[in-house]
């Protein structure tokens, strides 16, 4: 039996231990926030954020995060006002939607190691996470909001 | 099975279908809204009655006017208006009851959107593609709107004993001014409904002055907030009791067939509870599934785990030996040769023989995977002869004509609920993925959702074409071009639907082809044939990508050949402001607008290119490795103009400073949300430019993720992208946004690039041609 904290709740699984956190998030305790996009680490909208790291869901297995706390877009803020959150919703970042989970824990992270990122640390930060609909002006734009209030 | 026997019956096509009039159930039961609802009664067929006609009556099933259909109003006043487009990221979910709520003068804040299930004899056409959402519906959203106000004006009137032109409504309430009584939506709701429903004609539409909501950009998408904490609701979001999770192993050549497969290591994988077969239909077969394994389990690790273990054999067909490769010399053959000619005005050959200079430019595109990021899935509920789908599809309509008959059930037993999409950019108007989940479900008897992983998505696309695009333009002694032939060559869409579809559809001719906007004496557009080995279908902006980068490549061509301003070498080739005649072409395709209300106009053309160098400071001075290139496309019935600044460091890396784009698109409704369009579009063109090619060996796609199919991600994304939109008055009919951007972005780069280093690039993607 693997046990680990999501949310700030204890879970647990018996079943496959290489389950992939992912499939284990949407499928086993629908927590569906959390995305599939790759599969393999590439894209970024399956991120979440296992003690205060940001990491790619898709590949970490349930038995990687034993008594680990695990964060999803669902449980980042109680009432959806993390910082980065508001930036999102002032800056109108989102078309379809889709990634947006992903950027914001992996913006969230960042933020949480960098408080204040530079212009060339936000896009190294988060190139790893694809917005096929090309949001990432307004992505770079909502970070540096919620960093400075600007 | 052979659909295109009858052209007209494509869906999104030719949009030829008759109107048809059904009867409609009501509002109450099909809305599927809790009770204290009015404004719902047995509905009838009302056409728009506009002052621009468009070519949303020939769209299948027609445009529905009516607000019993579109519009409920509580009895504590809240306003549900009914969005019957899908959502895909354009914002339409949020524009089109913006509009109603704003002709009706509902108060926004208590005005709650939802989502139309698939029923077009009850909505009118919901093929969510083309651009057309907004040209098609502007003028219904606004009558439906504005009908709605005359039903609660006119039940206010009758409670208070007054002529009705003595009431108005106003944010949410109507009033009445002389004696200063008002009395909110919710009041007059239930008396609303038992008004008659106003003639169309006589509608009075509200001034444009005193838009509220229209053509501002301060309203936010309605999915906003869900979307930043994870709830919004996607097709892999659905999740039902008892509900089964599905891979599908499909025939890795298009027209593959199983030969047989061995399941008994998937079995042994924990969590899998069945391994089956997945009824295939012979290529082509238009958005039928391809059939193949389908490994079912009790999560989609464990499926996709289980699928690794198959063994499986298969027979790939006809289409085994399709080699890019070998295809791209075949097609650029063909290119050199004559072809179907398409349109013809002058004598192009003489005029090429008698010329001074002649500039040839041979432009080449491979196929495009559309990779949205969320990949094709759906859920299916079968069972007692009637299915439910949920799924992110652009055609819900069609979904459900395409479910009902795979299934032999009639289209009444079928519900389709849509989704919001993750992406679709054309990928999602074909329901393959809802009809693999039907099958499922019906054999296994539990719900299913069949999951498509990336692999999948990249290797079983419907592909964007492959192309080559020759043009051979003429100069006389003075540089003057005098002679234009364009011949194009490309494996057609209809190809999905029929065998033996070698030439391209009227649709694909009229996407930058045959309504080439230039005045040129001499101009001639070919077609030579192209047979297909894959599928192909839409991709965002569809054959328009491959003629736009030919067409602005040779524009830049020509400049350099006779030492000229591009941006003025543009507007010598675009000529006097008129309206271009196709006089030549038979059956022209204009989006499936009418030419009246959207006519091929070089003013308009002229004037994004004008606005465009303006803003974007064409001519001005740029470091060393930088360079601006610039290119203008009508599509869409829209004019889109941009211009990119390219910057190539000594190594050859491509990096993009500003990207500037003017658009056109006649009156609309969300100047927010078409910047945001045209930021997009900047990316995807970026991409597609850079890294976009699918490619094949053995007749199978030789690309599967992100890291063989890249595309833009942040660190290499513009700078910066300005969107400068063309302010028209609110009688100009709306055109295009949601592809329009994209067709000029890659040879506006393609002419920076040549401006920064000297070297024309003619055969996408970029890739490593400009390493050194």
């Amino acid at each position: 039996m693997i046990k680990m904290k999501i949310n700030g709740q204890e879970r647990n699984w018996d079943g496959d231990p290489d389950l992939s956190l992912l499939w284990f998030l949407r499928d086993e305790i629908g927590l569906t926030g959390t995305k599939y996009g790759c599969g393999q680490a590439l894209c970024g909208s399956c991120t979440v954020i296992v003690d205060k790291q940001a990491v790619r869901s898709c590949i970490t297995s349930v038995s990687d995060v034993v008594d680990r706390e695990i964060t999803t877009i669902e449980g980042l803020h109680p009432t959806g006002d993390h910082a980065v959150q508001k930036a999102w919703r002032q800056v109108n970042v989102p078309q379809c939607g889709y990634c947006q989970a992903g950027q914001i824990m992996q913006a969230a992270a960042l933020l949480t190691e960098n408080p204040k990122p530079s212009h060339d640390q936000i896009r190294e930060a988060m190139s790893g996470n694809i917005c096929r609909c090309g949001c990432y002006q307004r992505i770079e734009n909502a970070i540096h909001l919620a960093s400075t209030g600007v | 099975m052979n659909i295109i026997a009858n052209p007209a019956r494509l869906r999104g096509i030719e949009a030829r279908i008759r109107v048809e009039k059904i009867s409609r159930r009501s509002v109450l039961k099909t809305l599927g809204i809790a009770g204290g609802l009015v404004l719902a009664a047995p509905v009838m067929s009302r056409q728009a009655f506009a002052a621009y006609q468009t070519g949303a009556g020939a769209m299948p099933h027609g445009t529905v006017v009516d607000p019993r259909v579109f519009v409920a109003i509580a009895s504590d006043g809240t306003v549900t208006i009914v969005a019957h487009r899908s959502e895909m990221g354009t914002g339409v979910r949020t524009s089109l009851p913006l509009v109603v709520a704003e002709e009706m003068e509902a108060d926004w804040s208590r005005v709650k959107v939802a989502q139309a299930h698939g029923d077009e004899a009850k909505y009118g056409n919901q093929d969510t593609d083309g651009s057309r959402s907004t040209r098609h519906y502007l003028i219904p959203m606004r009558q439906i709107g504005a009908s709605a106000r005359a039903m609660l004006e006119a039940a206010a009137a009758k409670r208070w004993g007054v002529p009705a032109t003595e009431v108005r409504a106003v944010n949410h309430e109507v009033v009445h001014t002389a004696s200063g009584r008002r009395l909110g939506f919710g009041e007059l709701a239930a008396d609303a409904a038992k008004e008659p429903v106003p003639d169309v004609g006589g509608l009075k539409l509200k001034d444009p002055k005193d838009f509220r909501y229209l053509g501002k950009g301060d309203i936010s998408i309605v999915d906003l907030r869900d979307i930043t904490v994870g709830a919004a609701r996607y097709g892999s979001d659905t999740r039902l009791p008892g509900m089964k999770y599905a891979v599908i192993a499909r025939p890795p050549v298009t027209g593959g067939k199983l030969k047989s497969f061995d399941s008994s290591e998937a079995m042994k994988v924990s969590g899998v509870e069945k391994v089956m077969e997945v009824q295939g239909w012979p290529w082509p077969s238009k958005f039928q599934p391809l059939g193949g394994v389908a490994v079912i389990a009790r999560n989609t690790g464990a499926a996709i785990k289980g699928r690794d273990a198959l063994k499986i054999v298969w027979d790939d067909g006809a289409n085994g030996k399709y080699d890019s490769a070998a295809y791209r010399a075949e097609l650029e053959e063909a290119a050199r040769k004559p072809g179907l000619v398409v349109r013809k005005e002058g004598d192009v050959d003489a005029a090429l023989k008698g010329a001074d200079k002649v500039v040839i430019g041979e432009y080449y595109l491979p196929h495009l995977a559309h990779v949205s990021m969320e990949t094709p899935v759906a859920v299916a509920d079968v069972k007692d002869g009637k299915a439910e789908i949920w799924a992110p599809v652009q055609s819900p309509g069609g979904t459900r004509e395409d479910v009902a008959k795979t299934l032999g059930i009639p289209e009444a037993n079928v519900t389709v609920n849509v989704t919001l999409l993750g992406g679709g950019f054309g990928r999602k108007s074909k329901c393959d993925f809802a009809i693999e989940a039907a099958l499922l479900s019906k054999a296994i008897g539990s719900p299913v959702k069949v999951q498509w992983t990336r692999d999948d998505d990249v290797r079983h696309d419907f592909l964007h074409t492959v192309s080559v695009e020759r043009i051979e333009a003429g100069l006389d002694k003075s540089g003057k071009v005098i002679a234009w032939r364009h011949r194009s060559v490309a494996p057609t869409i209809a190809s999905t639907f029929a065998a033996n579809a070698v030439h391209a559809a009227p649709f694909e001719l009229g996407m930058g082809l045959i309504d080439l906007p230039f005045e040129i004496a001499n101009i001639q557009c070919e077609n030579p044939e192209a047979a297909a080995h894959a599928r192909i279908g839409w991709f965002r902006s569809v054959s328009n990508i491959p003629r736009a980068f030919a067409v602005q490549s040779m524009v830049g061509e020509l400049a350099h050949a006779t030492n000229r301003d591009q941006k003025d070498m543009l507007l010598d080739l675009i000529g006097s402001p008129r309206i271009v005649k196709l006089d030549s072409v038979k059956d022209p395709w204009n989006y499936g607008e009418p030419f009246d209300s959207y006519p091929i106009d070089t003013a308009r053309l002229r004037r994004v290119v004008e606005l465009v160098a303006d803003k974007g400071g064409w001519g001005r001075s740029v470091p060393k490795g930088h360079g601006l290139g610039i290119a203008v496309h009508r599509s869409f019935v829209s004019y889109i103009a941009t211009i990119v600044e390219v910057a190539i460091d000594d190594k050859g890396k491509l990096t993009v400073p500003q990207v500037d784009t003017a658009i056109d698109c006649g009156t609309f409704i969300n100047p927010e949300r078409i910047q945001s369009q045209i930021e997009g579009a900047a990316i995807m063109g970026l991409s597609l430019a850079k890294y976009g090619e699918i490619s094949f060996k053995d007749g199978k796609v030789q690309q599967g993720n992100f890291d063989d199919f890249p595309v833009v991600r942040m660190d290499e994304a513009p700078l910066v992208t300005n969107v400068h939109i063309v302010p028209v008055d609110a009688d100009t009919p709306p055109s295009g946004v949601g592809e329009p951007g994209v067709p000029p972005f890659a040879p506006a780069l393609i002419n920076a690039i040549f401006a920064a280093t000297g070297k024309r690039i003619r055969a996408l993607p970029i890739g490593k041609q400009l390493e050194t």
